[in-house]
């Protein structure tokens, strides 16, 4: 916001801090440039493309990610494309959307869930997930200054449970790059968002007990995915699992796994698996029993490396 | 429809006044003689208002406050019940509201529809449901209006009342009746208004003398989709009600903050509106029984209720970071519509021990809803893939290790 007199950041509740206090403070420094909207999806999102086009740089927040879906037709059919149907002439490349997903622990059919591969498959957008504080601020500046229009989905289980020392000042992380988070030899377990910590215990858990030696890769961008470290990393351990909260059919995964398997068959030691959400509304109740947990990873782990 | 319960009937029946007063007069009033209430007029938005007198009885007034002291203590339970955390997941109260759902239900019977939003409890109680389906739906237990599934958003009750409102499957946005022909219960802003106009559709078609009411807050009307049913229930005459509940914050945005137009009842342009002190359930039931005989006739109509929330947007808002607390606590004393009925009782020569007695009755109702709740079973897991699909077909249903189950549909829950 110091930086670039072109951004405004806007939605529902903004102003007074956000229901989960990300934009607290903003209203005092910056004034008009936060702001708070109707609640209306669509009409925030397209009116935030229509300000991209001008060249402002809006940091538009859905309250959400559970209340995307108006905004859908906004996001495919008029961000993605405007480069491309108008031969470069506009672009809403500076838009950047924003929202908290993913479960809390009691959140339900339209407060938990995760949203990112209906988005994941729409070319001319980017679409982001940090797993750490120090992730989300730099991550979230490159999404702002990149070109292209990006989705920051923020998990919102780690808004509080997630304590780090975040760097002062101004820095970004690039956009499409994983990140190595724990070198192995046996499996490479990839995940994005609050997952990577599930996957970080489950790998604990299967070195302390079973001498398993798991590679943990934080995907961080999802679109578009960094293919070379992911290949690099199965060429090295032969094995891959993949997990995200998500429901198991069509989720995220499967691109992973569909691309993997091409590009790594013959190194493959076992068929590559995914730990996902069940192919269910997200419950209420159920919740433990739907989401991938580290008992789950640690079964399907042990079960590859055996294979 | 004059809602009684047995015993203050019986009270009723005895007498309103002390012994000695009756003999005096020679003759007691009877709980059931009408008598005539003014409130605050309407404001009208292209159509004739009502006039601003209200016929009433004492046992209208009598059932009237049993309902709504009921759903005021319910919502109060459920706050505690939150904050012992036997409540999970987002909570929406209602109290303050009482008087909105208690009037509707006062002109209606259960053969018109009702669908409305997350704030959904005393929608459920008003349906006919019970304090416990809410409470054990609430705490996501099976016995729940939506079985335990839908938690507090999702309120529905089932298949012969038996278990409760959706089996704990909900939870608190999701009850729902079919017998009384409450359509829930929606966590998604907005999204039962069009929903709303397609009941309504139905209705008509089937060629029944009833409307559907859809309703919605002041955050919602600025929804999209609003506006998408307000034209087509204009365009092909539906006989559905708008009822906006205007609790004048959407989330922690007030509505000058949200809105052009904070006039709700006159942003329908070419639908008429009405503007009803939401506060007076004498007033929302004049309103109510006037547009439901307008929608029959002529087709939809919106209701403007002004009504206030004393909590916060759910139980994890404050509800102070937006507003005063001294605009909440005035709105207590001044305008409270519980204690609003309870005065009218009084002023009008009913016992105050009756109401005193009822009162107690209704506290033990909800605190034993309470308790058989807290010691209701959760549903079984194999809930969790029940009922997503009617026909799976060869669907084996993927469960999180990649195994498969089959998905069954069985819709009463009975295993």
């Amino acid at each position: 916001m110091d930086s670039n007199d072109k951004a405004l950041v806007f939605g529902e509740d903004v102003a007074f801090g956000g229901v989960f206090r990300c934009t607290v403070g903003l209203l005092e420094r910056y004034g008009r440039r936060c702001f708070n909207t109707p609640l209306c999806e669509q009409g925030i999102v397209g009116f935030g493309i229509g300000l991209a086009t001008q060249g402002y740089t809006p940091i538009a927040e859905i309250q959400f990610a559970d209340y995307i879906y108006p905004a859908f037709d906004q996001l495919v059919n008029e961000a993605a494309k405007y480069r491309y149907r108008s031969g470069g002439t506009f672009t809403a490349g500076g838009l950047t959307v924003r929202a908290p997903y993913g479960a809390v622990g009691h959140g339900g059919h339209y407060h938990s869930q995760s949203v990112e591969s209906f988005f994941t498959h729409v070319p001319g957008l980017k679409v982001v997930v940090p797993s750490s504080p120090a992730q989300a601020k730099g991550l979230l500046l490159s999404c702002i200054q990149d070109p292209d229009p990006c989705i920051f989905f923020e998990p919102k289980m780690l808004y509080r449970t997630s304590v780090e020392e975040v760097p002062v000042g101004e820095y970004t992380i690039p956009l499409g790059q994983a990140q190595v988070l724990r070198e192995g030899a046996d499996i490479t377990l990839i995940g994005w968002g609050a997952q990577v910590h599930v996957l970080a215990q489950a790998a604990q858990a299967v070195a302390d007990a079973d001498g398993i030696s798991c590679e943990v890769l934080d995907l961080r961008t999802l679109l578009p995915w960094d293919v070379q470290a992911v290949t690099a990393s199965v060429n090295k351990t032969g094995r891959l699992l993949v997990s995200h909260e998500a429901p198991l059919s069509s989720g995220f995964g499967a691109e992973l796994v569909a691309e993997v398997s091409r590009r790594c068959f013959l190194r493959l030691e076992a068929p590559p698996v995914r730990v996902c959400g069940a192919d269910t509304p997200f419950p209420l109740v159920f919740e433990p029993l739907y989401l991938p947990g580290v008992e789950r990873v640690v079964d399907a782990i042990r079960a590859t490396v055996r294979f | 429809m004059a809602l009684r319960s047995a015993s203050t009937q019986l009270l009723g029946r005895a007498g309103l006044l002390p012994a000695a007063v009756c003999n005096a007069f020679h003759r007691c009033m009877s709980t059931s003689d009408k008598f005539s209430v003014e409130v605050l007029p309407f404001k009208a938005h292209r159509i004739e208002p009502p006039n601003n007198v209200v016929e009433t009885s004492i046992d209208e007034l009598v059932g009237m406050y049993e309902l709504m002291y009921k759903m005021r203590r319910m919502e109060i339970a459920a706050d505690m019940m939150y904050k012992a955390k036997l409540i999970r997941g987002f909570c929406h109260l209602y109290d303050g509201q009482e008087a909105v759902m208690t009037g509707i239900e006062a002109a209606l019977t259960k053969e018109d529809a009702v669908i409305t939003s997350y704030r959904d409890h005393c929608q459920h109680l008003s349906r006919g449901g019970t304090v416990k389906e809410v409470m054990a739906e609430l705490m996501g237990k099976r016995d729940g209006a939506s079985k335990g599934l839908g938690g507090s958003m999702h309120i529905t009750a089932a298949f012969g009342g038996r278990g409760g409102a959706s089996k704990g499957l909900g939870g608190s946005m999701h009850m729902y009746n079919r017998q009384a022909n409450f359509y829930g219960g929606n966590g998604i802003v907005g999204a039962q208004i069009p929903l709303g106009a397609g009941l309504a559709f139905a209705l008509k078609y089937q060629k029944k003398p009833n409307v559907a009411i859809a309703m919605y807050g002041d955050g919602a009307a600025n929804q999209g989709q609003k506006y998408e049913a307000l034209n087509m229930a204009g365009l092909w005459n539906l006989p559905v009600i708008f009822v906006c509940e205007n609790n004048h914050y959407g989330m922690g945005t007030a509505e000058w903050r949200a809105a052009k137009s904070s006039t709700f009842y006159t942003r329908g342009d070419y639908i008429p509106g009405l503007k009803v002190d939401g506060m007076d359930v004498l007033a929302v039931k004049k309103s109510m029984e006037f547009a439901k005989a307008y929608a029959l006739e002529h087709g939809p109509i919106i209701m403007e209720m002004d009504t206030y929330r004393y909590h916060g947007h759910s139980m994890s808002d404050p509800g102070s970071t937006y507003r005063t607390r001294d605009e909440i606590s005035t709105m207590r004393q001044e305008r409270d519509p519980v204690e609003r009925v309870r005065k009218l009782l009084l002023a009008k020569g009913y016992d105050a021990a009756a109401i005193k007695a009822m009162e107690k009755s209704v506290k033990k109702e909800v605190d034993t809803a309470v308790e058989e709740s807290k010691a209701a079973a959760i549903p079984p897991n194999e809930w969790l893939w029940r009922n997503v699909y009617v026909a799976p077909a060869n669907m084996d249903m993927r469960t999180v290790e990649g195994t498969y189950v089959q998905p069954t549909y069985d819709p009463t829950y009975s295993s």
